[in-house]
């Protein structure tokens, strides 16, 4: 029930695969920098220091290499220790093995990116016994939001859902009750939407 | 008779079938501290089912967050929970200082936990006060209010505002705590001291009040778990989870205080957490009024115009009624592109429909008032 920062790696490297791994590592037009491939191609083992950062050194800013799936970061810098980005599929996984591990979920939300026609969807959990916070993160085409839902697993997430529902017009498949929540009962708006206008 | 679980869906079922109805509690119930409502499925004095319909006061404060400049947000966070500002504000700032990576004084730090302490002392006041008016008891909230209202002069004094006090800034304070505040809140520490100790004596130790919450309205650490209830919610579960210990920020690692724990579940234990959580806080405050340097109080050259480096920052702190996050979206520009505001009476309700199961209503309405639900959180 109290993971290391170094067992949760491993498990989240397994949970994304290897396939992830290397098309972030892949080669854009300027060889990306090793550091952020080290935890793609050998799993967490090299960085196993307590908690050292084992790929806070972000891709060079020239063109957008897509950063490493998993990414151990600074509370200091950042507020959480761990970062991961799954595939939409994998959010229920990733939620499941950290019910094993003992986290709490803290929020759901989204993140509208229009210029990439994209929405990312953040769910932030929360360790009760330890100080461990985790971010989980993955993208779903703007056009077809949609993704399944992890009030299964986490029955706090059920009202979070609803509020990023309300909020982006994200749909969660399964979930019980996705009605207008905060917004008024009639609501056909999403107002975090970016291009949205009252 | 206990209501608990057991004994209420054997009862029912010995007499046959029986009807439901469904009772419409609020969104103007006296007991629901706001315009919340609970539409509940009963059968006979027993709930069924109890489902919180919130909204009624949403602001979209998340919204105002995308179409403002970060410093003209920050009075917005003092108005989400109103009763406990300094908390919310310390939150926001704390992110925007964490991405711009901004060294605040140490003299603003520890002003910053003098004055969250005194807020979450008056935020306990309210919710003790208006628990025992839910029990019935109306005297005990003239006492609260009348405490209260030192600590209030004492903030206004130092910021101007009796509520809504935005009083910190990127970087340190609004203004410098002055020698008139550093000895009023001494003389309050030293006022509060028997007046705590009266409260034991005249409200916790009463008979009715301990059998109103003794045992009604069990939430397990295991519930806490499952939907994120934070603060006294899961400190009375037995589980010593505190923002102040678990993600240090400010000075409180420098600062010696218990975190009050019960392992009871019920509302008595909810109860207890924040009575002694009142006596830590003034441990603190006096611990850092004796710790307070002197020099200044706002760090240098912070720009007026903040541009945030691109990228996703959160910063959490422990307010009166558990972990409230702020998450941050920046992407470079003067305006934040995305502002998360994580509730704790949010999370802290959303346990309610299956905590209340097959309780009766009064006894859910007191675990209700344990909870400490503040409306204009849940709804930011």
């Amino acid at each position: 029930m109290n993971p290391t920062l170094d067992q949760l790696i491993a498990q989240f490297t397994e949970l994304i695969g290897p396939e992830a791994f290397a098309a972030a590592a892949a080669p854009a037009v300027p060889p990306s920098p090793p550091a952020a491939t080290a935890v793609g191609t050998t799993g967490a083992s090299p960085a196993a220091g307590g908690g050292v950062p084992v790929a806070a050194a972000k891709p060079a800013p020239a063109p957008a290499a897509p950063p490493p799936p998993l990414q151990a970061t600074q509370h200091a810098l950042k507020g959480y220790d761990l970062d991961a980005r799954v595939a939409p599929n994998q959010v229920v996984d990733a939620a499941r093995l950290l019910d094993r591990a003992g986290f709490a979920i803290d929020a759901v939300t989204g993140v509208d990116w229009l210029a990439q026609e994209e929405m990312e969807i953040v769910y932030d959990y929360f360790h009760p016994s330890q100080s461990l916070r985790m971010v989980v993160r993955t993208r779903v085409p703007r056009a077809a939001p949609e993704l399944p839902s992890i009030s299964g697993v986490f029955p706090g997430a059920n009202w979070h859902e609803r509020e990023t529902h309300d909020f982006f017009g994200i749909r969660f498949a399964g979930h019980p009750n996705l009605k207008p929540f905060l917004l008024p009962e009639d609501a056909n708006f999403h107002p975090l939407r970016k291009d949205y206008t009252p | 008779m206990i209501a608990t679980r057991e004994t209420v869906s054997a009862a029912p079922a010995a007499q046959g079938p029986q009807e439901t109805f469904v009772l419409n509690l609020g969104p103007q119930h006296p007991a629901a501290h706001g315009v919340l409502r609970v539409l509940m499925t009963m059968e006979g004095e027993w709930i069924q089912r109890a489902e919180p319909v919130i909204g009624y006061i949403h602001r979209m404060h998340e919204k105002m967050g995308e179409n403002r400049t970060w410093a003209k947000f920050l009075p917005n966070t003092s108005r989400i929970d109103y009763l406990s500002a300094m908390h919310y504000t310390h939150a926001f700032v704390g992110a925007v200082e964490r991405a711009m990576k901004i060294e605040v004084p140490l003299r603003a730090e520890y002003a910053r936990v003098i004055t969250s302490e005194l807020n979450r002392i008056s935020s306990h006041m309210v919710w003790w006060g208006a628990l025992l008016l839910d029990l019935g008891g109306f005297t005990p909230i003239l006492y609260a209010f009348d405490d209260r209202e030192k600590i209030l002069d004492l903030l206004e004094g130092l910021c101007g505002a009796r509520l809504t006090y935005c009083y910190y800034r990127f970087g340190g304070l609004y203004n410098d705590v002055d020698d008139e505040f550093l000895r009023g809140t001494r003389d309050f520490v030293q006022h509060l001291r028997p007046r705590l100790k009266m409260y034991r004596d005249l409200v916790t130790d009463n008979v009715i009040l301990r059998k109103r919450l003794t045992n009604i309205g069990p939430i397990d650490a295991e519930m806490c778990r499952r939907y994120g209830a934070t603060g006294p919610v899961i400190r009375g579960a037995g589980v010593p989870y505190d923002v102040r210990r678990m993600e240090p920020y400010s000075v409180y690692p420098r600062l010696d205080f218990k975190v009050p724990m019960y392992p009871e579940c019920d509302s008595m234990a909810r109860y207890l957490v924040r009575m002694d959580e009142m006596e830590q806080s003034l441990r603190i405050i006096e611990q850092a009024l004796d710790q307070i340097p002197t020099g200044p109080f706002l760090a240098p050259k912070v720009p007026r115009v903040l541009r945030l480096p691109a990228g996703d920052y959160s910063y959490a702190v422990e307010a009166a009624r558990g972990r409230f996050m702020v998450r941050i979206v920046s992407d470079g520009k003067e305006i934040p592109y995305r502002v998360r505001l994580r509730a704790p009476s949010f999370s802290n309700l959303s346990l309610y429909e299956e905590a209340s199961r097959g309780m009766i209503l009064p006894d859910a309405l007191a675990m209700m008032g344990s909870l400490d639900l503040v409306i204009p959180d849940i709804d930011r």
